[in-house]
């Protein structure tokens, strides 16, 4: 016994490495795996607040409450779209959107964001209480940026559309063929569009779209267009370059999409997938 | 004793702000991401305890992480940094040993030591973490890309944020 604990104090430097590395890695891999609650994130209390107000400090503050305003219009608005139909009189526009639209939009605002990491992803200053939740999907005015990962009270984490671990569901404009969409970490302007079949017409500047399939977003929200392509030989599938509409590293205003019936219509597909 | 805890306290605050207000929002495109907060951990004193240093390690490296969403990565990289220091110091060491209370900071060693040391340390760093960011080899020439370009721009804002410091640190 007092052999292993010379043992261990001669070689404590090794130990002590083991030990924190270890847990380390148990933190990395079960954040990343397990999409397990954690208190260490940004959209955390203290270190949401604090980002606030750095965000604060950079704002226009003349500027401020105009863009809010117009973004809070912006949202209202599209909730009036004509495939958006409403058979109410408006009174509070949250209360009745519930059953007399499909989707509904929120505004929020980006306080924190990336996009030089493998992994990025933006906070935003919309959480629970505004009725943001988790898998929300997030555009903005020229296009998706992403999906609601975590949310806390005040405070929001979305899954940017440059990480590498978000892959959605796109289509052709003109075409109407869809495949996945996902970042491959090199240009935070361009994103990868596969699994578009060979008998495809594709040419570039073609716009891509979102495809509605996946109850995240709404169909047809851009997501840019076609830069180059070509055809993987053998497999039967074109490899896609998009350049993105949206540019990442100036956006400050988004807005949160929901889809009202989209636990009815998962739970109607996992019944089907299970049969 | 207290007096030198409270100005590593205060350091600490500082340098975690300027990183995760400053140079965290500073985009210098997708190969270069200068990590300051490396400095926490290579100006601890020569003959800190070991357990000592992968504490303030882990805990520094969590805290970076807590602010980009990347629980774990961080914190894995500055305990592996933690891990070679003790190395990294026993092979710069002067012929005669170090002496106690001696900090690795310019004011003691000179830049040029300083610098050799810090270059080593943090390429040790830098490729425990891109690598394990990208879990993969497959990306090797990107991955080599962002190790070079990040440990050459780090090394330099470490440098430059060392001379802000110089004047109270000289005994």
């Amino acid at each position: 016994m007092s052999n292993i604990i010379r043992f261990i104090i001669k070689y404590n430097l090794v130990f002590f490495f083991l030990l924190f590395e270890v847990f380390s890695f148990y933190l990395l891999i079960s954040y990343n795996q397990h999409h397990k609650e954690t208190f260490l994130k940004s959209s955390g209390n203290v270190t949401a607040s604090l980002l606030q107000l750095s965000s604060g400090f950079t704002d226009y503050f003349s500027l401020k409450e105009a863009n809010e305003e117009l973004s809070r219009e912006n949202a209202y608005l599209r909730t009036l779209l004509p495939d958006n139909k409403i058979d109410k009189e408006i009174d509070d526009i949250y209360s009745i959107m519930e059953d007399s639209v499909e989707y509904i939009y929120r505004p929020a605002k980006i306080i924190n964001n990336s996009v030089n990491r493998l992994h990025n992803y933006i906070t935003l200053n919309k959480g629970e209480r505004d009725g943001i939740n988790r898998g929300d999907g997030v555009i903005s005015a020229r296009g998706v940026v992403g999906v609601v990962r975590y949310t806390s009270q005040n405070y929001s984490t979305v899954l940017s559309l440059l990480n590498t671990q978000l892959k959605i569901s796109a289509k052709l404009k003109e075409s109407n063929f869809f495949g996945t969409l996902e970042w491959n970490g090199k240009s935070y302007q361009h994103a990868i569009l596969s699994e578009i079949p060979a008998h495809a017409t594709v040419s570039t500047g073609d716009a891509v779209v979102s495809s509605g399939y996946s109850t995240i977003f709404p169909e047809g929200i851009l997501i840019g267009t076609i830069q180059d392509y070509e055809l993987i030989s053998g497999e039967g599938f074109y490899n896609i370059r998009v350049k993105l509409s949206v540019d990442f590293k100036n956006l400050t205003y988004v807005e949160a999409v929901k889809k009202i019936n989209k636990k009815e219509q998962l739970n109607l597909e996992n019944r089907t997938l299970n049969d | 004793m207290i007096s030198s805890l409270g100005k590593y306290i205060v350091n600490f605050i500082i340098i975690i702000l300027a990183q995760v207000l400053i140079l965290n929002n500073i985009d210098f495109g997708i190969y270069i991401n200068p990590f300051l907060y490396l400095l926490i951990i290579l100006s601890l004193p020569v003959n800190i305890s070991n357990w000592l240093l992968f504490t303030t390690g882990f805990i520094t490296g969590l805290i970076i992480d807590a602010f980009t969403n990347s629980i774990g990565l961080h914190a894995s990289a500055t305990v592996f940094l933690c891990f070679t220091r003790p190395y990294i110091l026993k092979y710069f060491a002067p012929r005669d040993g170090y002496e106690p209370g001696s900090l690795p900071v310019p004011s003691h060693f000179g830049n040029a030591w300083f610098f050799k040391y810090i270059l080593i340390g943090i390429t040790a760093h830098h490729f425990f973490l891109f690598f394990t960011e990208a879990f993969t080899f497959t990306d090797f020439t990107t991955t080599l890309s962002k190790i070079v370009a990040s440990t050459i721009v780090t090394s330099l804002i470490i440098m430059i944020a060392q001379m802000f410091g110089k004047r109270n640190k000289r005994r």
